[in-house]
């Protein structure tokens, strides 16, 4: 169980948002909206203990991330903006040594079979560089069929992905709230995910306001 | 240490090696400089044996130090940009053993080759063999004092606009023990003192830099993160 409280973040002195408090509990899905600028990234980097908070805590499994930041990083699967390619390695490479830095096992055969979830098909052993913009993002998410991470923290998801992609990524994380895992996300778009026998999941909200 | 550590750690260390054979330009830049410098001042020097077998040793640890300068400045900056620093800072496994990994590849790549021609390059000083010996021994155990070292600068100063001048102020003044001790070392055996003082300070510098600088990087790079 993730949960946030009193938890905010100042940028040059001022407040960026008023403060957080959400609990996300095992198979949930929480979409967190709000206008550009309002801080849903810095947020998101916030839980990854990327950054510090202000004031409030991260808890996970009640135990606070900072004081235990070993035992959440093994749960936590966190994308931000910064894709965390190699334009100089292939899709394959890529893949397989991150999981490694991830301190996920993956063999060659998995991740291929995880690219091709997300699409690829071949030319997995071109350098990334001669790809597009959304195929590098279709590699990045390909991770997500190699994780075993319950917390799922995805900044932006959706963006750059052609329609398949999308349908694909909603399966993933559909599944994955099915089997009882976690998925914190951001996306401007609205997002609905449906099991596998096509019944709609529920997924929260939690709408991120301007500190006052 | 874990199986999975050990697993990341190779990891790291494995695609740091690839991605230099990739962007062989950029590692031979560093390089390529330590061979100009070196070759060039014998040409400006002239060819008198005796100034060249003074200058030798002061002329090649200089170009060495230099050439890692050249090299530092790349360390972390790709990683930073790309958002590789982000997941090993979010991996299980401690941000210093990763940025060990991650120095140990620098210097293999930035480091090594400098060893390694050191006494090809000290051919041209007319250096005898014990002289090239000791000088390539002491840059074996110096040459990593500069990667250690340099991280830390190099950590400290990501993201900072006009970085690189920032880490030559930062770092080199941290590089003048190393450099003395290390060009000494050639001096005090040709004069047949023995060489062997200079080496265990070299040593006694190196094994808290071993220690001590992937951690201090792992802390400065987490604060380049926020």
């Amino acid at each position: 169980m993730l949960t946030l409280s009193d938890l905010s973040c100042s940028r040059g002195h001022k407040p960026l948002f008023a403060p957080v408090n959400l609990t996300l509990q095992a198979g949930q899905a929480l979409h967190l909206e709000g206008d550009n600028g309002v801080g849903k990234t810095s947020l998101l980097r916030i839980v990854g203990g990327l950054s510090p908070a202000d004031a409030g805590e991260v808890r996970w499994m009640g135990h606070s991330t900072r004081e235990d930041p070993q035992a959440f990083r093994t749960a936590l699967f966190y994308l931000g903006h910064a894709l965390s390619l190699k334009e100089e390695l292939s899709a394959l490479e890529n893949l397989l040594s991150d999981a490694a830095v991830a301190g996920r096992a993956l063999t060659p055969a998995d991740a291929v079979t995880a690219l091709a979830r997300m699409g690829w098909r071949g030319r997995e052993h071109l350098p990334l560089r001669v790809m597009s913009q959304g195929q590098k993002r279709r590699t990045a998410l390909a991770r997500l069929w190699a994780s075993q991470a319950p917390l799922w923290v995805l900044d932006e998801p959706f963006v750059a992905l052609d329609v398949k992609a999308v349908d694909a990524l909603r399966a993933r994380m559909a599944a994955h709230v099915t089997q009882g895992g976690m998925v914190l996300f951001t996306s401007h778009q609205a997002v609905s995910l449906a099991d596998a026998a096509g019944q709609a999941l529920d997924v929260r909200h939690y709408r991120l306001e301007p500190a006052a | 240490m874990s199986a999975p550590s050990v697993h990341a750690f190779m990891a790291v260390l494995q695609r740091d090696l690839l991605l230099a054979m990739r962007r062989k330009s950029e590692v031979l830049t560093a390089v390529f400089f330590f061979v100009v410098v070196a070759a060039l001042f014998p040409l400006g020097i002239g060819p008198e044996l005796n100034t060249l077998r003074l200058v030798a040793p002061g002329v090649l640890w200089v170009g060495a130090l230099l050439s890692s300068m050249l090299a530092l400045q790349r360390l972390f900056e790709a990683d930073f940009r790309d958002g590789t620093l982000e997941q090993m800072a979010v991996s299980p496994t401690p941000l210093a053993l990763l940025v060990a990994a991650k120095l140990l590849a620098h210097w293999l790549v930035s480091g090594l080759p400098l060893v390694l021609l050191a006494p090809v390059l000290g051919l041209q000083f007319d250096l005898p063999v014990e002289a090239l010996l000791t000088l390539t021994l002491a840059l074996l155990v110096g040459t990593p004092i500069l990667s250690l070292v340099g991280g830390i600068g190099a950590a400290l100063t990501l993201g900072v606009r006009g970085g690189g001048v920032l880490l030559s102020l930062l770092v080199l003044p941290l590089f003048v023990p190393v450099l003395v001790f290390g060009a000494g070392a050639v001096e005090a055996q040709a004069s047949g003192l023995g060489s062997q003082a200079h080496f265990s300070i070299l040593l006694a510098m190196l094994l808290p830099a071993a220690f001590f600088g992937p951690w201090a990087c792992a802390s400065a790079l987490r604060i380049a993160l926020e």
